[in-house]
């Protein structure tokens, strides 16, 4: 009984409540990082070097008026954002954040669930949330947010071909679907998923940049081109959820970058002996330190790179990263097969 | 059925969609009505006078000297020029000869106004495609432009800076010395912004053969500055038709080969390398001596009309000044604005393009809507 519902019950709601302040965080964190390479301070009023502004944010969000344009479709308005954060946050359930640990003599896997096929959850789980997005900017019957829905669509569907490529490669060298077995793998292999498939690594990344919607991919909320985007009608806490969504989808795929490349919660050289002395750090800090840093790197980018245009989008990810993940693909597979000979 | 021909298969409609008055990249109160096949445009038009304030009526019930503040107000991010453009018509219009000083103190002004006016360009033009970060930095800059001008003559944005004749007042002590830190700094941030852009792959392929147009093109269409610079025609008012100190100044004037964004781009980076080359000079071999020519009380030239352009950074502003020789205001004013003559070739410039060129290709133009509309 409390292995079946308990232990899980509380896993979720430290994960859920995890998540939601850490995308908090996040946005305090981007407009910080983006700050500092802009030479200004960033948020500094609410507490000290603006801590708190994520509250504030929070709570002004709630007070506001949450309009529904006329003429739109009121049902999909108000379901569009739902689809489009549920899936993000669902997500969660198969990654694992450290190894067991044991509390009161118990051991606890730090995941919430181990499904075999794991990895296959998250392609289908995030595909859903591109629903949402089409469906906002479509329900909005207004013409930006229109036009931002058909190019998130086609952007996340093309991506999400080369992203899903990527990781038949990874599942080649560690072979298996499950989350917790394909670090364990790499604890095997004592090397990262990183360094075996660095190309992998690559077009991975990019896609995820692609498929977050952000910079320099960031075509459907193009501030400067199309208003907001698909959210362009959206207003108080509806806005909201979509905007969390963004920062939980960038948590999750830094999250899977995170344990498909960097060796999850395993720690730095996982097979080098003379560095067993860092075992100490619990091994989920190493997962959070790892997720940080890939998510450090989408910030960074945002700041440094203009915008590509959505056929300049398309080109690259149809006629380049499509092409190059599938021959990935094909070479590590006759690495594998002339290896096992 | 006989299926008519004239109709496709699929139903395929324009998409009308209007973009601004108010709009994140429209850069003021411009409205494109934008017709859409897909992503792709179609055609284009531009509708303006959003900000129509009437200076051209106004200035006919204001004397000579006021009407230099309703320049301050037409290129609000370059009123230096546009008041320098205004009294030297005027100084033509009575024949009046302006001490060497001032001419060489005008034309530092009139250049450290051209590097500011660049510099908000490239920022909200690389911010329209999306590198915010330039945007920062480009206004950092700027802000140590404006600085100097606020230690010369109080204001920061509407300097009302010139006077008929001559100048107000004289440098403040030291300003020499802190305009040419500031050409230093200037050159080595540039070197910053273009290891952003220069090379920058996404910024090549946004900006390379978007928004093409030739250079006969660009001269029928009327262009101005440095969009018809950028086709590859020299022309340069300062250089042709020499004001203030130009004729005793030495810089080149830089044209691109394409015709394209990304041309215009490198031209007014050029530019700004330029503006600083003419700065050097003019603060080098600055004379001495008054500020201030032989101006009478009152101010009424005699009856007659001119028409004198200057090379704002937005291209030639010129003023046709009608006077009658009897009252104190001008007859007629006329203002020849850059940013409305470049605005015409936007339409142009669009067809064929995607929505997301539209941005650039308003920001390339480089345009300010209180001139547009005045």
């Amino acid at each position: 009984m409390i292995d079946l519902l308990v232990i899980p019950l509380i896993k979720i709601v430290i994960v859920l409540t995890g998540v939601l302040i850490t995308v908090m965080y996040l946005v305090l964190l981007e407009r910080k990082v983006q700050a500092w390479v802009q030479v200004r301070l960033g948020p500094m009023r609410v507490g000290p070097h603006g801590v708190l502004q994520p509250i504030a944010d929070v709570l002004k969000l709630f007070v506001k008026e949450d309009i529904t344009p006329v003429r739109a479709d009121k049902v999909v308005f108000t379901l569009a954002p739902i689809i489009v954060l549920v899936p993000a946050i669902i997500a969660f359930a198969v990654i694992p954040f450290g190894d067991q640990v044991s509390i009161f003599g118990k051991p606890v896997p730090l995941h919430i669930a181990d499904l075999n096929i794991g990895l296959l959850y998250i392609v289908a789980v995030a595909s859903i949330g591109i629903y949402g997005i089409i469906l906002g900017g479509w329900s909005s019957n207004s013409k930006y947010p229109l036009l931002g829905g058909l190019r998130a669509s086609a952007q996340l569907i093309s991506y999400e071909v080369a992203v899903t490529l990527t990781f038949v490669s990874v599942i080649l060298a560690s072979g298996s679907l499950s989350m917790v077995d394909i670090v364990t793998a790499q604890k095997a292999n004592g090397v990262w998923f990183a360094f075996v498939q660095p190309l992998a690594l690559f077009i991975y990344f990019v896609g995820a940049l692609a498929e977050t919607n952000r910079s320099p991919f960031d075509l459907p909320e193009a501030e400067q081109e199309l208003v907001a985007g698909f959210h362009t009608e959206y207003s108080g806490m509806r806005f909201a959820l979509f905007f969390l969504a963004e920062y939980a989808n960038m948590i999750v795929v830094s999250a899977v970058a995170t344990t498909l490349f960097f060796g999850g919660w395993l720690r730095p050289f996982p097979s080098v002996a003379f560095l067993h002395f860092l075992d100490f750090v619990p091994t989920w800090i190493w997962f959070v330190v790892k997720t940080f840093l890939v998510l450090y790197l989408f910030l960074w980018i945002r700041a440094t790179l203009p915008r590509y245009r959505y056929d300049q989008l398309m080109r690259l990810g149809w006629k380049v990263l499509i092409p190059l993940a599938i021959a990935n693909i094909i070479v590590t597979a006759a690495v594998k097969v002339a290896l096992s000979d | 059925m006989e299926r008519d021909v004239a109709r496709p298969m699929f139903d395929t409609d324009e998409l009308v969609i209007n973009m601004g008055p108010q709009h994140p990249a429209t850069h003021g109160v411009l409205r494109v009505v934008l017709k859409l096949d897909g992503e792709r445009v179609v055609d284009a038009d531009v509708v303006i006078g959003y900000l129509h304030r009437g200076v051209e009526k106004l200035s006919e019930n204001r004397d000579w000297t006021q009407i230099v503040l309703l320049t301050d107000r037409l290129d609000y991010v370059a009123s230096a020029a546009a008041n320098l453009a205004y009294v030297e018509t005027v100084e033509k219009l009575l024949s009046l000869e302006v001490p060497r000083r001032a001419r060489y103190i005008r034309t530092i002004l009139a250049e450290l106004q051209r590097l500011a006016s660049h510099l908000v360009w490239l920022g909200s033009h690389a911010m329209d495609i999306g590198a915010v970060t330039v945007f920062l930095y480009c206004l950092r800059e700027r802000e140590l432009i404006l600085d100097l001008f606020e230690e010369y003559c109080g204001a920061r944005l509407t300097y009302n800076s010139m006077r008929i004749g001559g100048l107000p007042q004289d440098l403040p002590p030291n300003w020499d010395k802190k305009v040419l830190q500031f050409c230093d700094i200037q050159l080595e941030k540039l070197v910053e912004y273009e290891t952003l852009l220069t090379h920058n792959r996404i910024w090549l392929e946004r900006t390379k053969g978007i928004g093409v147009i030739s250079a006969a093109d660009a001269i029928a269409v009327g262009l101005c500055g440095p969009p018809l610079r950028g086709s590859g025609v020299v022309r340069d008012v300062r250089k042709d038709e020499p004001y203030a100190a130009y004729a005793e100044m030495e810089f080149d004037v830089p044209v691109g080969t394409n015709g394209d964004t990304y041309d215009r781009y490198l031209v007014r980076l050029e530019e700004i390398r330029q503006s600083v080359r003419i700065i050097r000079q003019a603060l080098g071999g600055l004379p001495e001596g008054p500020v201030m020519g032989k101006v009478p009380r009152l101010i009424k030239p005699p009856a007659g009309e001119t028409y004198h352009a200057n090379e704002s950074p937005k291209g030639e502003i010129g003023y046709f000044i009608a006077s009658d020789g009897k009252s104190t205001s001008p007859y007629r004013l006329r203002v020849r604005p850059p940013s409305f003559c470049n605005l015409q070739a936007l339409p142009q410039l669009v067809r064929g393009h995607l929505v997301a060129d539209v941005i650039a290709l308003i920001g390339t133009i480089d345009i300010v809507l209180g001139e547009v509309d005045r």
